[in-house]
């Protein structure tokens, strides 16, 4: 039994057929890859699991609850977090106020009518947020405005937001997208020390073969809406039906 | 002391120094002088200052923190205006009832809207609200003339109820109070107190009084609400709700919270108002004054503490002292000037003054927004920062060891 298990899911816009029976389940404490060529419905089905689409037919089951119809901050309080592919942050507040948000959402829940505290007093709330921005290694720009950090810099900020909830399963969303190859490189170091340090389930969709032979302990590979392999990532490589998908995209 | 951090403890004296000297810092000039004009610190003008404060001071919880833009705000004055008239007509004449009635009917109707206009946000909640507004207006016009008196507007009669303290009335209308004058003297609204030092005049107004206290507590939760977890969630609401929604907040309770906070708000500034003269109209809830709220804000600067309590008193000051200023006054000012020239000049200025003040404020309102985006707050941070240079400059101070602090939404 995964840690989430995805069964007959289809999805449909207009005469698209984004998902199309699509079964897939995920290892608890493991890193999982989600490949395929563009078009292929990763991010739709991405977009599944966090509750921003509700899918046509079939289910989706996170650590025992019925993901289906419920509600984004529903799901993320059960314990999923998502980091997107364009990083999305809190632009106008202050590393540390980013990084204090989640801290508050996992302490309080979706909603607490704390009005008169100031934030200053939350000694709780500030010792943890220091301790997130020591792990992605940015202590030193906690009074910087968010908008103004470099791309890279937003995307660890990202990180270090989902994982100051202390998520069970982490969505990453080409967390290498448009990154030079010694970024690259870091983020893989930084997702394999996340690994290594908590009780995590990490999911990826990614382009970069690169980034997902390092880091895959298991790879599904969508196409046309369909999960057409899933297995350890030495089997696919040499795959037929793999090589198949990509067939003029790109050599794996 | 009031558990505030010591910036925000300095906003807050000098915010109460200003308020409670009021009487002296808006009455500049001797009377009978040229500038005699100019003095707004008469009771009428002092206590419309500081109810538009508490009312822009609750506008800008929502506005400011949030972004959502509302433009119905002025429909929980008149119905906070409505309540407050009401309890004196059939309560006592006493202000603490209504002003109390006022802050929950308006934080109940602010309740209802913000629930159904909250389900949209940007130019679709913000069409909501003024829906909502201008449904209120009319309907205040209309059908609810049994409740509002339609277009005369709700006032006292000789033949109210007044529970309390009816029997008192002798022929006269009675005025509202503080303390029933049959106890104490000196603490009707009207009361106020001369004070002649040379050819200056200085009033002390008991109206006024109440009202400043009151928005100086106004200021004083406003500046912890901006301080607190919740404010932070707010401004978080305001750059990026798809991340709160997925970093586990669910932001509808938060912007609600908002809305009826700022709602009562405007309520307690309408209950103010008819307090100050126990007299409700429609008009205090129609489009234009709603329109006016947000002008506040931002000519003062949205999202910052003083901004919006600066702008009141700016749009308050203009109306009621740009406006005076007839062709009469402009021919006393220009007469050393030759004949047709003096014409030619009081014609010029006098589009700008008297009838015209929206001219003047308009112009100004857009140079505001177009140079200093942050408000007249922005224009003042400028200033104190050339000093600041200017100052270390002098001092030969090693930059490089002083970083600059990074801006703060909230300032």
């Amino acid at each position: 039994m995964g840690i989430l298990e995805v069964k007959n899911v289809s999805k449909r816009f207009g005469g698209l057929q984004a998902l199309d029976d699509v079964n897939l389940d995920i290892q608890e404490n493991t890193i999982h890859a989600i490949i395929g060529p563009n078009g292929a419905g990763k991010s739709t089905l991405l977009n599944c699991f966090v509750g921003k689409l509700i899918p046509d037919t079939g289910s989706v089951i996170f650590d025992g609850h019925s993901l289906l119809g419920v509600k984004p901050h529903k799901i993320n309080q059960l314990g999923v977090s998502r980091v997107f592919q364009t990083p999305e942050i809190f632009t106008e507040l202050t590393v540390f106020e980013n990084v204090m948000i989640p801290c508050f959402a996992k302490r309080d829940g979706a909603f607490r009518m704390h009005a008169i505290e100031s934030v200053g007093s939350e000694t709780d709330i500030i010792e943890k947020a220091e301790l997130m921005l020591l792990d992605v290694n940015m202590q030193d720009k906690k009074d910087m405005h968010a908008g103004s950090l470099s791309r890279g810099d937003k995307r660890r900020l990202e990180m270090a937001m989902c994982l100051a909830q202390d998520p069970k399963l982490l969505l990453l969303d080409e967390p290498t997208a448009g990154m030079a190859r010694a970024d690259t490189n870091n983020t893989i170091d930084l997702l394999k020390q996340i690994k290594e340090q908590r009780n995590i389930t990490l999911a990826i969709i990614e382009h970069d073969m690169h980034v997902v032979f390092s880091l895959a302990e298991r790879i599904s590979v969508l196409a046309q809406g369909t999960v057409i392999v899933e297995d350890i990532p030495d089997n696919i490589k040499g795959h037929p039906k793999v090589r198949e998908a990509y067939l003029g995209e790109a050599q794996v | 002391m009031f558990n505030l951090a010591k910036k925000d403890r300095t906003l807050l004296l000098i915010v109460a120094g200003m308020v409670l000297l009021a009487p002296f810092l808006l009455q500049p000039f001797a009377q009978g002088s040229g500038m005699a004009q100019f003095n707004a610190g008469y009771p009428d003008l002092m206590q419309r200052f500081v109810i538009f404060g508490i009312l822009a001071i609750g506008f800008n919880i929502l506005f400011g923190l949030t972004g959502y833009l509302s433009f119905g705000h002025a429909a929980f004055l008149g119905v906070g205006s409505y309540s407050a008239v009401w309890m004196f007509k059939l309560l006592s004449m006493n202000v603490i009832p209504a002003i109390l009635l006022a802050i929950v009917v308006s934080g109940l109707f602010a309740l209802l809207i913000g629930y159904i206009s909250l389900r949209r946000s940007g130019i679709y909640f913000s069409i909501l609200t003024l829906a909502f507004a201008q449904m209120s207006f009319n309907i205040a016009y209309s059908v609810l003339t049994p409740l509002t008196n339609g277009e005369t507007g709700l006032q006292l009669a000789l033949d109210d109820v007044r529970i309390l303290d009816g029997m008192n009335t002798n022929g006269t209308l009675p005025s509202t109070n503080l303390l029933p004058p049959s106890l104490v003297n000196g603490f009707e609204m009207r009361d106020t107190y001369h004070l002649e030092i040379g050819s200056w005049l200085f009033q002390f107004n008991t109206g006024y009084y109440l009202s400043a206290i009151i928005m100086l507590i106004s200021f004083y939760i406003a500046l912890r609400i901006f301080r607190s977890p919740f404010g932070l969630m707010l401004r978080a609401v305001k750059t990026n709700q798809t991340r709160l929604n997925y970093t586990g907040i669910n932001t509808r309770p938060y912007t609600l919270a908002a809305f009826v906070i700022s709602g009562m708000y405007a309520g307690l500034a309408g209950g103010l108002l008819a307090s100050m003269d126990p007299l409700a109209g429609a008009e205090r809830m129609q489009w234009t004054a709603s329109g006016e709220i947000v002008l506040m804000t931002i000519l003062g600067g949205a999202g910052t503490l003083i901004g919006p309590v600066i702008g009141a008193g700016f749009i308050k000051y203009f109306e009621n002292i740009f406006s005076k200023i007839n062709d009469t006054v402009l021919h006393g000012w220009f007469g050393w000037l030759p004949d047709g020239m003096e014409d030619a000049v009081v014609w010029f200025v006098h589009i700008f003054v008297g009838k015209g003040w929206h001219l003047t404020l308009g112009g100004l309102f857009m140079l505001v927004v177009i140079f200093l985006p942050g408000g007249l707050v922005e224009g003042g941070q400028r200033i104190m920062n050339l000093f600041k240079r200017k100052k270390s400059d002098g001092a030969g101070t090693d930059k490089q060891h002083h970083p600059k602090s990074t801006p703060h939404v909230a300032e």
